[in-house]
């Protein structure tokens, strides 16, 4: 009884986060690639366009949903549903931080923890190919046909050295329980996590998992399914309303997904870059330096007229969680189990995010040859050289 | 903590019963809500504002199916790595050769189909036959007559 209540908490908590952190992953989205041009980005509603989500949400949910003529409605309304459905799945296996106990409860910062849990996710990203597939085909539009062909071949050819890339740092780890996984790179500096052993071997490995997760969620560059000024807006170009916002979600979904798997297996999961006394206050002094700057720019030279108020109150904000990040890691460890590991945790997930959008600000598209040719005649071979080598050095030196 | 297998999988099924909701319910609310004005301009496939043209489920090129079928093959590789690969402490060198000649079989044939341009999507069969000769057949045929009047 504790313990299916237990679950159904951490449930409602995760999911809840979980789809907050979709919605505001568009926000920061649009806010960094807007820096990255020089622009402002969402500005109007809300202080910072902070509500802008939320807007986008209700002015979707309220436009007419369209079934054109001639589409094949039964899989024309599937491939919107299991896009989003599969997208929202693999986060149950996700472990975020270390075994706690609370008020005399002991558990998992997880939701659950399955010994199958790297397959678990495997399984689910490669059938999230089916919505995008099924999407472009069912709609009778011949740039989501286009779509959808280019982004299933794109899609499965790039599972394959993904799925060799993963495979490389079990060779060390033995696992593929994802919090048996997280636990092994613990205790100690960051040379221990898996990402750094046998090098440069594993970090390869990491470089060309990073590669294929960008292709398997199709970002840019590797966008083919979407390219705009050909394909006018690929897979869903017939869609429209919340089916049309479904397919945006369950891409940040999977982007999300993918950056907690690369973090877990491959940058130590919740373990702090350096030892645990002195990493305790990084939290910290991260907020506080954050807050100090905000409200120097923001009291002495506010660049636009709403800085004058936003800026101090987020300043203020980021010192008061400088100020419980604190109190977390000297006087209050009840707090301090959950919120370092969490902290540290969705710190590497947003460093990961960040790279996401950051190379979406940076590079051009690929040509659809120049694409395939990259996954089968480098990755792929580059991929299992480094598992064999790998192999080689477990084998030989333990 | 959670010892048997129902406790493992319960959280599982409920998130994938959430996930089932959300999706379902977006897509719902989606065809349900906001006004319904139907005429037929609009439903229309979208082909930038011109009339379409043709049917959209065409044929298209047999690239699409050659990578499916290379996928297939290459990825139940991969799926004898994961096993190969958490028990490899135990096996250690032994298991290590045995993945070499195995991967060695398999590359063998990766090798054959990068020579045989099936990974190669610049190249059709048609621009082939057609390919203008270079520099290098030229000095090896000895016909620069005959390539020249071509």
């Amino acid at each position: 009884m504790d313990f299916f209540l237990v679950s159904l908490i951490k449930i409602v908590v995760v999911f809840g986060a979980f789809m907050t952190t979709l919605a505001y992953l568009q926000w920061v989205e649009r806010k960094v690639l807007a820096h990255i041009q020089l622009r402002l980005g969402p500005q109007r509603v809300g202080p910072h366009g902070l509500l802008q989500p939320l807007a986008d949400v209700i002015k979707l949910a309220t436009k007419e949903g369209l079934i054109p003529a001639n589409v094949n409605t039964f899989f024309y309304i599937l491939a919107p549903f299991l896009a989003v459905s599969l997208a929202l799945i693999s986060i149950a296996v996700i472990p975020f931080g270390p075994e706690i106990e609370l008020f005399g409860v002991r558990t998992n910062l997880e939701l659950t923890s399955l010994n199958i849990g790297v397959l678990l996710i495997l399984a689910i990203s490669s059938v999230g190919v089916y919505g995008i597939a099924l999407g472009g085909w069912a709609s009778n539009n011949k740039y989501s046909l286009m779509g959808g062909l280019r982004s299933s071949a794109q899609m499965i050819s790039y599972e394959l050295p993904m799925t060799i890339a993963l495979a490389t740092p079990l060779l060390v780890l033995n696992t593929l329980d994802l919090r048996q996984i997280a636990e092994r790179q613990g205790g100690g500096w960051f040379w221990n996590w898996t990402a750094f052993s046998y090098p440069p071997l594993l970090f390869i490995a990491f470089i060309v998992f990073l590669i294929s997760a960008f292709a398997e969620t199709n970002r840019v560059p590797f966008d083919l399914p979407e390219a705009e000024n050909e394909l006018v807006a690929g897979f869903h170009t017939e869609y429209s309303s919340l089916a049309f916002a479904g397919f945006f979600m369950a891409e940040y979904a999977n982007m999300v997904t993918i950056t907690c798997v690369s973090t877990t297996i491959f940058l130590g999961g919740w373990h702090p870059p350096f030892p645990a006394p002195y990493s305790n206050f990084v939290p910290t002094a991260l907020f506080w330096f954050f807050g100090g700057v905000l409200l120097f720019h923001g009291l002495t030279q506010p660049a636009r007229r709403w800085d004058r108020f936003t800026f101090p109150a987020f300043g203020v904000i980021s010192l008061g969680l400088g100020a419980i990040f604190l109190l977390a890691a000297t006087v209050l460890p009840i707090i301090g189990q959950i919120l370092l590991p969490v902290f540290w945790f969705v710190a590497k997930v947003g460093l990961l995010l960040f790279l996401f959008i950051w190379v979406r600000g940076t590079l051009p598209r690929f040509r659809y040859d120049q694409l395939m040719r990259f996954t089968w005649t480098f990755l792929f071979p580059v991929a299992l050289g480094c598992l064999l080598l790998t192999g080689l050095g477990v084998a030989l030196f333990g | 903590m959670p010892e048997s297998l129902a406790q493992q999988y319960f959280p599982l099924l409920v998130q994938i019963l959430l996930a089932v909701l959300v999706a379902g319910g977006m897509v719902a609310a989606g065809l349900l809500i906001g006004k319904k004005v139907k005429n037929r301009v609009k439903e229309m496939p979208y082909e930038c504002g011109m009339t379409p043209t043709g049917n959209a489920r065409e044929r298209f090129s047999v690239k699409f199916y050659l990578v499916g079928m290379l996928f297939i093959l290459f990825d139940i590789e991969a799926v004898f790595l994961f096993p190969w690969a958490v028990v490899f402490r135990e096996l250690k060198l032994f298991a290590w050769f045995e993945m070499v000649t195995f991967v060695v079989l398999i590359l063998a044939g990766f090798f054959y189909i990068w020579k045989k341009g099936a990974l190669d999507w610049t190249q059709t069969e048609t621009s082939k036959a057609h390919k203008p000769p270079t520099a290098l057949d030229l000095m090896l045929s000895d016909e620069l007559e005959v390539a020249g009047r071509r």
